[in-house]
């Protein structure tokens, strides 16, 4: 056992003093400006953006400096040397808050585009129709006669000359998804909508051109203004795109540091190869999977195993990248590079979950499925009917078909998902919830059976003090617990909330404990074998020894405990009919204790991430409905895999990342809770498609009756939709 | 009705004023972060850094 004291000092002057190469990722504007995206880690209030933005500004050179709060993205733009970038990162740093270089994510710029696209589509179309409904109100209002057939067709021109671009312009993202489905020989909701935009715009401008009366361009830009808001929030509440497999590589940015003879550099992790030599220091993770090659530490490990109990690594013991080392710097040999390593064959793993992932068909586009066919044989009949057996002329027969395509327009429908869904993401997430993709809660009220992991999901995922101890004993042990930074010792500081005693000499023994003295006499806090008592029976749960010279050894125990409201969401799911089981990389017998406290029947313990996902896909293939909670690398795949998934706040950011879900807080209760609003979101969807298709029935005769006239359908389609907007709001009522 | 001639131009030059101010203020990113700017009105001093 070597004194690792001075290499420990050593190591925390590196990490206050020096911050490079983050000049490796500095790009130029095309003024020769410098460039630089960072993520900060730990912004959270209006505070934080001041904080990090006005200390930067007062930097010099600095020419922007703008974090966006919903992307906790920093953009910095500065005049001068690249090298700059590294003193700006210490100044964050310096405030507190993590900063990671970004690694631009193609999907995510995409989304923003996107999503910008449709603001300006949606801004287009409602500028069309606030103009067009100024002179349909005339129209309206008065008829050919008094108002004069010239002055109508003048105001027919001027509707057709705003709307005809207009429709043009902001129809782009109905027109180019109904073409792409019918390219792929199939129909979506955008099919019926294009064809009754085109449809409505072509006739109405027949008519204007004919001086005719029948002109629908108020009814067509209002429609399309109705279904870009539906459009727009829908695209809101996906959220952020769900980063592809790959992307979630990269949350292990940053830099290894590689040793090079006598030098040490920092060398971005991607470009670290095999055979290289890292050091790897206390509380960072291991870039990539690795040997010890000097030193010996503690390791947690439960991001690949699930294991609470930190494990200890000596020369020669494999490491995992994305483990975390916890009591001493080590260093180790590259085995793999990151792209081959555990960790990429995870990413690996959760690809393959992805493609295998059936295409779910949300509840819209079934709709449109049965809704599509009806409408435009309805629109036929209605011209085949009046042209042969009515005997109106073929003009005549062809506009009622129109109207109704128009009046049966899916304005309501369109509506009826994205509105629900915006306030049902919005009410959890006042609940602290966050909803990622959009059709996690549609896929989320069909469930019937819940995978759930136990480390971190079940249990909160860190060891807690149980049993009673003598005060005397408490104080000593948490005085010197205070000096370390192992999860136990931390557990045990936190147990004791009195004053401490104070502790001199005090230091840290690799793979041992803390030792420290107490008037001169010999105290020590750390494993069986070093300090303990080794016949006392081993017990079932973890342990913590404390010697004090002159003293009886005592045994401090902890156990990961349950979150509290774990067995009662259990058996709120179970009144629901979804069974529970728990899959874990733990040991079988701390998995069984688990399981009998929250009154589970089926569980697997020590399993490996395969295992976990293979147990999902035969549970799948046996036609249930999975939802997986995780929170570990081990659960990655499966969370990709099932049907949908929820990761807890504390998740490493991969299982964030493929969780349709996040839930925050130390709680298990906002599984069901969202399991509840998933409920009560689909039987709203559901009225709200009842309500939309009883206003069909009575708009539809209407129109085969050939009585709708541009009023009616402009009255109709507003009202509609706003009947589905209102009957949506319920939800804030009801949740 | 002859007054049309002037009423409705000057309603489309307003709207079209409007429009225009909507896609200046989407493309110079003020959309891009609505959470941000939720925040941003509680600053408490005029200490503005320059924008990007």
């Amino acid at each position: 056992m070597g004194r690792n004291t001075i290499s420990n000092d050593i190591h925390i002057s590196e990490r206050t003093e020096k911050i490079d190469g983050f000049e490796n990722f500095v790009e130029h504007t095309p003024d020769g400006d410098a460039k630089l995206s960072l993520l900060i880690s730990g912004v959270h209030c209006a505070g934080c953006i001041q904080k990090i933005e006005s200390t930067l500004a007062k930097e010099d050179g600095i020419k922007g400096v703008r974090l966006n709060f919903s992307t906790k993205r920093l953009e910095l733009s500065w005049e001068g040397d690249d090298s700059k970038a590294n003193s700006f990162v210490k100044k964050i740093q310096n405030l507190g808050y993590g900063v990671n270089p970004y690694s631009p994510d193609k999907q995510q710029e995409q989304a923003q585009e996107q999503a910008r696209f449709l603001l300006l589509c949606l801004g287009v179309a409602g500028f069309a129709m606030g103009n067009i409904m100024l002179l349909s109100v005339g129209l309206w209002s008065t008829s050919g006669e008094t108002m004069g057939i010239a002055t109508r067709s003048l105001m027919h021109w001027i509707s057709a000359a705003i709307a005809l671009p207009a429709i043009i312009f902001a129809g782009r993202p109905f027109f180019r998804s109904a073409l792409k489905a019918l390219k792929g020989g199939h129909t979506n909701m955008d099919v019926p909508i294009s064809i009754a935009l085109t449809l409505a715009s072509g006739m109405s401008l027949y008519e204007t051109i004919n001086h005719g009366e029948h002109v629908y361009f108020d009814s067509a830009v209002m429609l399309m203004f109705f279904l870009l808001i539906g459009r727009y929030l829908d695209f809101r509440a996906r959220g952020a795109a769900q980063s592809s497999a790959t992307d979630l590589l990269s949350t292990l940015t940053g830099f290894a540091k590689v040793i090079e003879g006598e030098k040490t550099k920092n060398i971005p992790i991607r470009d670290v190869r095999e055979g290289m030599i890292i050091r790897v220091a206390v509380g960072e993770k291991f870039p990539v999977d690795g040997c010890v090659s000097e030193g010996q530490s503690t390791v947690d490990t439960s991001i690949v195993t699930g294991e609470t109990i930190p494990r200890d690594i000596q020369i020669n013991d494999d490491v995992y990248a994305g483990t975390l080392n916890l009591s001493n710097p080590v260093t180790i040999k590259t085995v793999s590079a990151t792209e081959d390593s555990l960790l990429a064959d995870v990413v690996r793993l959760m690809e393959k979950a992805t493609q295998g992932q059936a295409q779910y068909v949300r509840i819209a586009d079934r709709a449109a499925k049965l809704y599509t066919p009806v409408v435009h044989s309805l629109a036929l009949l209605a011209f085949l009917g009046w042209w042969f057996i009515g005997g109106i002329a073929f003009q005549e027969a062809l506009m009622i078909a129109v109207t109704v395509l128009i009046i049966t327009c899916p304005c309501a429908l369109g509506l009826a998902v994205p509105v629900v869904q915006v306030l049902a993401t919005g009410s959890l997430m006042k609940k602290n919830v966050l909803v990622k993709s959009g059709d996690a809660l549609e896929r989320l009220a069909e469930i019937d059976l819940a995978l759930m992991d136990k480390t971190g999901t079940l249990t909160l995922g860190k060891p807690t003090l149980i049993g009673d101890y003598s005060s005397a004993d408490l104080q000593k042990g948490a005085s010197l617990a205070a000096q370390s930074a192992h999860p136990l010792s931390k557990a045990l500081a936190q147990a004791y909330d009195k004053e401490l005693i104070s502790i001199k000499s005090v230091h840290e023994i690799a793979g041992s404990g803390v030792e420290g003295e107490i008037d001169g006499k010999l105290i020590r806090l750390g494993s069986r074998s070093w300090c303990g008592d080794e016949t006392v029976p081993q017990s079932e749960h973890i342990e913590l020894w404390l010697s004090h010279e002159g003293h009886d050894a005592v045994r401090f125990l902890f156990k990961d405990q349950l979150k509290e409201d774990s067995a009662k969401t259990i058996a709120n799911l179970k009144s629901h009919g979804i069974k529970s089981i728990i899959l874990s990389g733990d040991r079988e017998e701390v998995v069984r204790q688990v399981a009998q406290e929250c009154e589970i029947d089926e569980f697997h313990g020590g399993i490996t991430p395969p295992e976990k996902y293979k147990i999902m896909e035969k549970m799948q293939s046996d036609g249930h409905k999975i939802l997986m909670v995780g929170d570990g690398l081990n659960d990655a795949p499966t969370l990709v895999g099932a049907d949908v998934s929820m990761a807890p706040g504390t998740a490493i950011d991969m299982a964030q990342n493929a969780a349709d879900i996040v839930f925050m807080g130390d709680k298990y209760a906002p599984v069901y809770d969202t399991y509840n609003i998933a409920n009560l979101t689909q039987k709203l969807v559901k009225q709200n498609f009842a309500l939309a298709v009883m206003y069909n029935i009575i708009a539809i005769p209407l129109a085969l009756a050939g009585l709708v006239t541009p009023l009616i359908a402009a009255i109709a389609m507003s009202g509609s939709s706003l009947l589905v907007i209102g009957n949506s709001f319920r939800l804030r009522m009801n949740s | 009705m002859s007054v049309l001639i002037y009423l409705i131009p000057m309603a489309l030059l307003l709207g079209f004023a409007g429009l225009a101010a909507f896609v200046w203020s989407l493309k110079s990113g003020q959309y891009d972060d609505l959470d941000g700017a939720a925040q941003r009105i509680l600053f408490d001093d005029d200490e503005n850094p320059p924008e990007t």
